[in-house]
């Protein structure tokens, strides 16, 4: 389609490592795309490799149906002809020059002044970047690039770079100047949180390959393989096998546990797919609406700050992630016998015949 | 005091300067940032002149800017007069005696430059031009300004590629260092004195500022 951004490269990296790419992205129907994975999956190279700025080893990229990239053609058009801004990590402004000459860098003297004024800097115009806070030095670099006026803006973590306050702040500030700026976005991030607030589409990237691409509800609902999934933050990853199903629900059967779940037609071998967040622990059988119960022994506690990551063996390996509270009123101990309980709408089941997700 | 020697020598430290950072600086632009396996090779002919005896030096560019040379015969077609014992002459080994002068500061100032600001730049639609100009050069200014003054004081100092090339010939290549040879030559100790007095203090002078700049700038040699 016109407005897609059609990617095809593989370039393979000084450390031995490959990154594959192989997307089309319709941005004309998702404003911002997050491009996720977990740190190392290659997610900065490819943003890299479609600015410009490092060149495939080959394959062809293309946008909105001019070819940037072609090996077969050996055609590469430099950073400056692609007219695609492109937002830092640590945002590369200019140290000596102010926050207007900054933005007028790549745009018009004198042209400055909507700009700053949409980004909230008209006050700031006669600093330097070393005199702005770190939310406004990201603004900053938004503001630059989009008053270069691209026709697509590459963001590589654009928050990483601030604490932890101003980063949860800002999240949603940055989605609306997106989408005010009326530019398709490609933003790079390996946090959760920040990846389902600021984006439309969600592309996946794990070891190097783009592993799956689609809106951003259905790809943490559904992800397409086992590594997705892990990559996604869901921990618990299970090979199960289908036994039976009545009343709309399965009957799976896990190692030596048996879990339900809501059934869409899934058959035979499949993976039961549920997040860490989605398991409570309690010392009794507790009767609630959780269809799943599973006895089992505490194999392992790690506490990271106020949550913990409780890992049992129920007969099969299972992480649950509680606070820290939970873990002293419950008094978890190694080898303990305790209940995990999941809901069944839960669980998301892969692979299988008459799955089509895969 | 000789000073026409004096003025002399502060003529020829200006013209050296000049050109070089005019010529030096896109040679300092080359090995800074270009990807070739083989710029090592460039960057130890740059060298070169640190190292060679000034008299070595002296005597290749005696030779190639004689009238028996192409660049001789060219100039002599061009100027009408010849390079040798002229004050063209030493401009000529003025300029390659200093080349590493210039161009070892300004590389590594521009080496230094944070790659980000350049890419930033090239993202924003510059040509290279621009980010030279705008980008490039005003955050190597420290560097920049190592690279004159170490050139203009070097150039001051220099005694034996000046001997080779231009002779000693007043008003026209006698320069200041030749100078004090000269008097001490002629038992003339209380000239010698003075001038070698003012030398001192002026080379002094321009290490104090040479490393201030290094202070702001990044150190007075860091590795290209």
């Amino acid at each position: 389609m016109a407005g897609d951004l059609i990617c095809r490269c593989r370039k393979r990296l000084a450390q031995g490592f490959t990154v594959e790419a192989d997307f089309t992205i319709p941005l004309d129907r998702a404003p911002v795309t997050v491009l996720f994975g977990p740190s190392g999956a290659g997610k900065t190279t490819l943003l890299r490799l479609l600015a410009g700025l490092e060149k495939p080893d080959a394959g062809t990229i293309a946008f909105r149906g001019r070819t940037w990239f072609d090996s077969s053609t050996g055609v590469s058009l430099p950073p400056a002809r692609r007219r695609a801004g492109f937002v830092f990590q640590d945002y590369a402004l200019f140290p000596h020059l102010t926050v207007t000459q900054n933005v007028e860098f790549g745009a018009p003297r004198n042209s400055s002044a909507a700009v700053l004024r949409q980004f909230g800097l008209a006050e700031l115009a006669n600093r330097l970047p070393r005199q702005l806070s770190g939310g406004e030095q990201q603004r900053l670099a938004l503001a630059r690039a989009v008053a270069a006026a691209p026709e697509l803006l590459l963001l590589d973590e654009p928050l990483s770079a601030l604490d932890l306050n101003s980063r949860v702040k800002l999240r949603h500030e940055l989605r609306r100047m997106l989408l005010a700026a009326a530019v398709p976005s490609l933003v790079v991030t390996h946090d959760r949180a920040e990846a389902m607030v600021l984006g439309d589409f969600l592309a996946v990237m794990v070891e190097g390959r783009l592993r799956q691409l689609g809106p951003v509800e259905e790809v943490f609902r559904r992800p397409a393989d086992p590594e997705t999934a892990v990559a996604l933050g869901i921990e618990n990853v299970l090979p199960a096998e289908v036994e039976s199903r009545a009343n709309g629900l399965i009957q799976l059967r896990a190692g030596h546990a048996r879990l339900e779940c809501v059934d869409r037609g899934e058959t035979g071998a499949v993976l039961a797919l549920f997040r860490a967040e989605d398991v409570t622990l309690s010392r009794n059988l507790a009767p609630g609406s959780a269809r799943n119960h599973l006895p089992g022994r505490v194999t392992g506690v790690a506490r990271e700050g106020p949550v913990a990551r409780v890992e049992l063996d129920c007969g099969l390996p299972l992480v649950a992630l509680v606070t820290a509270q939970s873990v002293a009123d419950l008094d978890l101990r190694l080898g303990q016998t305790i209940y995990a309980s999941v809901k069944a709408t839960a669980i998301h089941l892969l692979g299988g015949a008459g799955c089509q997700a895969c | 005091m000789d000073w026409q020697a004096i003025f002399l020598s502060l003529r020829l430290a200006t013209l050296t300067t000049g050109l070089l950072l005019v010529a030096g600086a896109p040679l300092a632009y080359w090995l800074a940032f270009s990807p070739r396996r083989w710029k090592f090779a460039v960057e130890a002919v740059v060298a070169l002149p640190l190292v060679l005896p000034p008299t070595v030096l002296g005597f290749y560019v005696l030779v190639a800017i004689g009238p028996h040379s192409p660049i001789g015969a060219l100039y002599q077609k061009l100027s009408g007069g010849t390079l040798p014992f002229s004050f063209g002459g030493l401009l000529v080994g003025s300029l390659l005696y200093s080349l590493p002068f210039t161009v070892q500061p300004v590389a590594a100032a521009f080496a230094g430059v944070d790659r980000r600001l350049i890419e930033a730049g090239r993202c924003l639609g510059a040509s290279p031009w621009k980010i030279f100009i705008r980008v490039v050069a005003p955050l190597s200014r420290g560097g920049i300004a190592t690279g004159a003054i170490l050139t203009f004081a070097h150039t001051v100092g220099e005694f034996g590629v000046v001997l080779m090339v231009g002779g000693n010939i007043a008003g026209s290549t006698r320069t200041v260092s030749i100078s004090i040879y000269d008097q001490v030559e002629a038992l003339d100790y209380a000239a010698a004195w003075h001038t070698s007095l003012l030398l001192a203090g002026f080379s002094f002078v321009v290490l104090v500022l040479a490393y201030s700049m290094g202070r702001r700038g990044g150190s007075l040699w860091p590795a290209i």
